[in-house]
């Protein structure tokens, strides 16, 4: 036999392993370290989505279930994307159930992607964009939002990554690692660039219950935008339910049913007692969600004030539990300040290169933690920047 | 009265830490410390913000376990002034803790804190129940708290179960 690594995929070995990885294992065997580093809420999910997937053990539901997930819970995320976002799917044949919104993100590109068609990944993004892109045999091709705009992408900036192969853009907003949202109005000057180009846009909007100072525009809803949006969506950050795996996609009947010939080989169907709890935290009311949300807001403010009063400067993020201050005052690079300021003052933090090259110069501090975590971290990253 | 959001928040705030300094309550909410100093101030004045005090787990201090009842009180109320002056004949004894009237099958719930069994049950046979106006009591002592006002005693090791650094 050959050496394994001879055997290999190639897509599979040039994929470049995450640099959260490195800073997940230098944390990972520390004592006392706060950490802002985790990309999900700090609340468990609601006790009665919890007990809801405890009866549906009880009572035997154990079994697959439709390969697009209970028709019962489709209607629920229909009449939910309805009521929220004022847009509207087919629960039969427009949504499909998915096992978190990653596999959501896969299928949807299996789905699109021919080999060498280019998707457009606006960094600084969530660090599986663009591997998800070569895996699905597509080229990422990253174009930089910049802090001058906030992290807002401009469509200047996307204009010159367009080729003949451009196919889609990935588009998320609120964004991780930014917590930059786009507002209505931007969200249309983009569509104009996208019905130009006539491209596909993937919205993965999956932090759209996070979004603090205005409305949230889901990109489906921008007119003329329907056709060409998968949109994905899921219960792990707004439900916090990060852990059940649990997400949706929805789409026209075509990008559907093509993304359900994926999703019906590859996965058959999402774990239904998983689909049983998320159908209670639709049904059980918005009062947990609303209160996640508000406590978010105020460490939101608390923390991006307390970042700016210390001297690193940070734009105020409108959406997700993300801040991405600026550290170039420290004369530090990201990974630098990052790997110091864990070694010194035992905080964990994300440096922001992990997320595509305009992140440099910057860390991703999420503030899902408590009140006392936050105004410990301040203390500490203070003495750090002090010294 | 009619709360601002920026109000409405304060309390909030409070209601869940009311040690909270108002530095930071200022940064959550976004307003000065000088704002917010005096927009506490103003709900204070305002009996909002009635008084500031602290959940105590009594049981775990030796010689301080105390006991706590729950008594159902039937009543005859009064011409004039309702249940109102019984009532308040009742919380005015600083063994009772809490007073409230209540729909269904009595009249006043009142919560009475006493050192010892002893000290409740004489509290009740010798004060409560030969007030004119109360027709019976029911006495029920509380065994264990579990949660009290919004705050679980000992909560289960819900600690963080995240995983230290993820995307």
């Amino acid at each position: 036999m050959k050496q394994t690594k001879s055997y290999l995929a190639k897509t599979v070995e040039d994929l470049k392993p995450s640099g959260i990885r490195k800073f997940f294992d230098l944390a990972a065997g520390m004592e006392g370290v706060i950490s802002l580093g985790v990309g999900e809420p700090d609340f468990v999910t609601s006790w009665s989505a919890r007990e809801a997937a405890i009866l549906s053990l009880e009572q035997g539901f154990t079994s697959y279930t439709a390969n697009s997930g209970l028709l019962e819970l489709r209607n629920e995320v229909s009449s939910y994307m309805k009521k929220r976002f004022d847009v509207d799917y087919n629960p039969k044949s427009e949504i499909i159930i998915t096992v978190g919104a990653s596999q959501a993100l896969d299928i949807a590109l299996r789905a699109i992607l021919d080999p060498g068609d280019e998707v457009i990944v606006i960094e600084p993004s969530f660090v599986s964009y663009a591997p998800l892109v070569s895996l699905a045999g597509g080229k990422p091709v990253a174009v930089q939002a910049t802090e001058e705009y906030d992290f807002k992408i401009q469509t200047h900036q996307l204009e010159k990554a367009i080729t003949d192969r451009t196919k889609a853009i990935m588009l998320c907003s609120p964004n991780n690692p930014t917590g930059t949202m786009l507002n209505e109005k931007e969200l249309t000057e983009l569509a104009t660039f996208i019905e130009t180009h006539d491209l596909l846009v993937l919205s993965d909007e999956i932090y759209a219950e996070l979004a603090y100072d205005e409305p949230y525009v889901s990109f489906a809803a921008i007119e003329g935008m329907r056709h060409r949006t998968l949109l994905i969506n899921g219960f792990s950050k707004g439900f916090a339910m990060t852990g059940w795996r649990l997400g949706f996609v929805c789409a026209n009947e075509e990008l559907t049913a093509a993304m359900l010939k994926i999703h019906q080989y590859a996965m058959m169907c999402a774990p239904t007692m998983a689909q049983y709890a998320a159908l209670e935290a639709l049904k059980g009311g918005r009062e947990d969600v609303e209160d996640m949300k508000k406590s978010y807001r105020r460490r939101r403010n608390y923390f991006v004030q307390s970042l700016n009063d210390i001297g690193l400067s940070c734009h105020i993020p409108g959406g997700a539990f993300y801040a991405f201050p600026s550290i170039v005052s420290t004369g530090l690079s990201s990974e630098q300040f990052a790997e110091q300021l864990l070694i010194e003052e035992k905080v964990a933090v994300v440096p922001g290169n992990v997320f595509g090259s305009s992140g440099e110069g910057h860390i991703r501090c999420s503030y899902a933690s408590s009140m006392e975590q936050l105004q410990e971290a301040v203390k500490r990253i203070k003495r750090f920047v002090d010294k | 009265m009619k709360l601002s959001e920026k109000e409405l928040e304060v309390v909030e705030i409070l209601e869940k830490d009311a040690r909270i300094s108002s530095e930071d309550v200022a940064k959550m909410i976004g307003l000065s410390l000088q704002e917010t100093d005096e927009l506490i101030k103003k709900l204070e004045k305002e009996k909002v913000l009635v008084h500031y005090t602290t959940v105590v787990d009594w049981s775990k201090i030796d010689g301080h376990e105390g006991v706590t009842a729950m008594i159902d009180v039937k009543v005859t109320p009064k011409r004039g002034v309702g249940f109102d002056e019984v009532a308040e004949r009742i919380y005015r004894f600083k063994e009772v803790k809490s007073v409230y009237l209540m729909s269904g099958a009595y009249d006043l719930s009142v919560i009475i804190e006493g050192k010892s069994m002893n000290e409740v049950a004489r509290f009740v046979s010798n004060k409560l129940s030969t007030l004119d106006s109360v027709l019976s009591t029911t006495t029920h002592f509380i065994l264990k708290k579990y949660k009290h006002d919004g705050t679980i005693f000992e909560p289960l090791a819900e600690d963080d179960k995240r995983i230290v650094v993820s995307p």
